[in-house]
């Protein structure tokens, strides 16, 4: 237990995307399951090489969507047909055709608004602080660098036995990730 | 001829053309955009143009002060005419802001490619855009400090706004428009914030867009939500976008006045959007691309694409006015006949063949590939294209209003100097805002310039 308070992990340094796609898959294979990739744009997969599945971001963008109609629709209903009714010509207090319009722009305000607060919200950002940010070379992964991390908080690591494994994946380097 | 083996060759080899320049690896594309941003250097070119643009939102400063003091007297507008300078640039302004959003959403969903290394600044365009947008309907109300008036909330009054009003629609809509915008343009730019975070060397710059950052780390689960929350938000604008235009169109269209009320306004006003969006596109690409040496990442091929866009999207603008003429004709309907025989011959008859021309057969030119080769010409359409798409809103505007029913209240209209310096202001104000993102933002989206090069890699593997 000693290592939880010393390390936060082990991480790999690549250099193209199949590397760290392929690196990923074998760790994963290895059982592996608190680990994570880093990669300077999206590669198809790697999530997923990650053991990553399904994000539930589109339910929560759908049902805010939902929300967004409801309430855009009612507050017109409320206001034009309950709390301050206007006769216009005879024609009916709830006039939803006309209502349409602003419907429409709250369900995407709404939806659009959950799928940056909510991708945002489910990716924990923003992050003041991240162990990942003591390895030096680390800055390079929002350049040309490919990392692969195993936390120290895996049932199956072990500071040397995961190195030795993780220098099998023939990476450039192999650094700890200080805490 | 145009069949010749030579020149079939030639067609494909252009239509093939890279869209980025070659000998471009990850690391050469970070590199080259971020340090447009974090160079110490302020090229020269930059200070000028910031000055004088500063300068003209001054202008804007000025001319918004002494309305505010003075009301909207100061103004060319008299009735018949009540809807002057501040509607039509409103409307050209908002116009212009579609092709950023069609860039960044609809190009994204349809996988084009090429929009890559236009959509940062062109969305950038379409929030400057909007910006200067929303200041008009605001200036024109008369009382500018009760435009909270327009948002439904429950004040001692007890009165709501009326949502049968297309006015009402529009606030909505132009709203969400910029606010949307906002949250589309920022989730894109987090991962390069982070890129210029890591690649700064000073420490306030590494301080700001740290923050900004969030604390983005590139990891492969944040990407999966972040690609998933882009392309939802691109199948959200892609509605929405044609939507704004659309109830801007009905601010007219819902009328009954002569002109206004045509069924053919929403597309008609929607294709102007893109048309003049696309314009003012390549009228900031092209000096953009010069100034910095991004002729590697905006490439030929880009402008050629733009080029095309414009003239399809002129010649629906055409068709519009072409069915405007024949409807009035068709209708058999006495004013709308007379409102458009007005336009093509009363006083107004110059703005109207101005329009045609700069509007119809200007772009005609584009279906020539000689001439959207070359970057000249190309710029000097789109500065054209512009100023028509000007000239539309003024004729929508102010030939339909003008004479009406009555003959009684019949007028005309005249600008005054205020309406001219609000005018040229948000031209200022648009132009400020652009020198300051060009310096401060990369006008390129870095991550997806290293997706680009990824997939060329792979296209060459597969070779």
């Amino acid at each position: 237990m000693k290592q939880l308070e010393t390390i936060y992990g082990l991480m790999a340094e690549f250099t193209t995307p199949e590397q760290l796609l392929e690196a990923a898959r074998q760790t994963h294979d290895a059982g592996y399951r608190r680990i994570d990739a880093f990669a300077p744009f999206p590669i198809e997969g790697l999530a997923h090489a990650v053991g990553f599945h399904r994000t539930r971001l589109p339910l929560v963008v759908l049902l805010a969507g939902m929300v967004g109609a409801g309430s855009g629709f009612f507050l017109q209903y409320y206001a034009a047909a309950v709390s301050y009714p206007i006769n216009v010509g005879g024609r009916p207090m709830n006039s939803w055709p006309a209502f349409i319009p602003v419907t429409f722009e709250m369900t995407i305000l709404f939806a659009a608004a959950a799928a940056v607060f909510g991708m945002l919200a489910m990716n924990g950002l923003p992050t003041p602080y991240h162990p990942v940010f003591n390895v030096p070379r680390f800055a390079l992964a929002s350049r040309d660098r490919f990392f692969l991390c195993i936390k120290a908080r895996d049932p199956m690591f072990d500071l040397e036995l995961t190195r030795k494994f993780m220098l099998t994946l023939n990476p450039r380097e192999v650094s700890e990730i200080e805490p | 001829m145009a069949d010749s083996p030579s020149d079939k060759l030639a067609a494909a080899e252009f239509a093939n053309a890279p869209i980025l320049g070659p000998g471009h690896d990850f690391a050469s594309v970070t590199d080259k955009i971020s340090s447009i941003v974090l160079s110490g250097r302020t090229p020269k070119w930059w200070i000028v143009g910031f000055l004088i643009s500063f300068a003209l939102v001054m202008l804007l400063m000025v001319s918004v002060t002494y309305l505010l003091v003075a009301g909207v007297g100061i103004w060319g507008i008299q009735i018949p005419i009540g809807w002057g300078f501040a509607i039509i640039n409103f409307v050209w302004w908002i116009g212009i802001g579609h092709a950023g959003t069609l860039i960044s959403a609809i190009l994204l969903l349809l996988r084009q490619q090429w929009r890559t290394s236009i959509n940062r600044f062109a969305e950038a365009m379409t929030l400057f855009a909007v910006s200067c947008a929303g200041i008009f309907p605001l200036i024109h109300m008369g009382r500018p400090w009760l435009g909270y008036w327009l948002f439904p909330y429950p004040d001692t009054m007890k009165m709501w706004p009326n949502f049968r009003s297309p006015l009402v629609w529009d606030a909505f809509a132009v709203s969400t428009y910029a606010t949307v915008s906002l949250l589309f343009w920022f989730i894109g730019l987090i991962p390069d914030l982070a890129t210029l975070r890591d690649r700064a060397k000073n420490r306030p710059a590494k301080m700001i867009y740290g923050l900004l950052a969030m604390g983005w780390r590139g990891s492969a689960v944040h990407w999966e939500r972040h690609e998933t929350a882009s392309l939802l938000l691109a199948g959200l604008a892609t509605p929405l976008v044609l939507s704004v235009h659309t109830i801007v169109s009905f601010d007219f269209a819902i009328a009954i006045v002569p002109g206004w009320h045509a069924t053919i306004f929403p597309p008609y006003f929607v294709a102007g959007a893109i048309y003049a969006g696309f314009a003012m596109v390549l009228t900031l690409s092209i000096p953009i691309r010069k100034l910095f040496r991004l002729e590697d990442f905006i490439t030929m091929r880009h402008l050629d694409n733009m080029g095309k866009v414009l003239l399809a999207t002129g010649l629906i603008v055409g068709y519009g006015y072409m069915m405007e003429a024949f409807s009035a004709f068709y209708s058999g309907n006495q004013y709308e006949r007379f409102m458009i025989l007005n336009r093509m011959t009363g006083p107004y008859a110059p703005m109207y063949w101005i329009l045609i021309a700069c509007n119809i057969v200007t772009p005609q030119f584009l279906w020539f590939r000689k001439i959207r080769s070359k970057v000249g010409a190309l710029f000097a359409i789109a500065m054209v294209v512009n100023m028509g798409m000007w000239l539309e809103r003024f004729v929508i505007v102010v030939t339909s209003l003008h004479r009406d029913f009555l003959p009684s209240s019949w007028g005309l209209y005249y600008p005054t100097r205020w309406d001219i310096f609000t005018f040229v202001g948000t031209i200022g104000l648009f132009l400020f805002l652009v020198f300051l993102f060009l310096r401060y933002l990369p006008l390129i989206s870095i991550f997806e310039m290293r997706t680009l090069v990824a997939s060329e890699e792979e296209k060459r593997a597969a070779e």
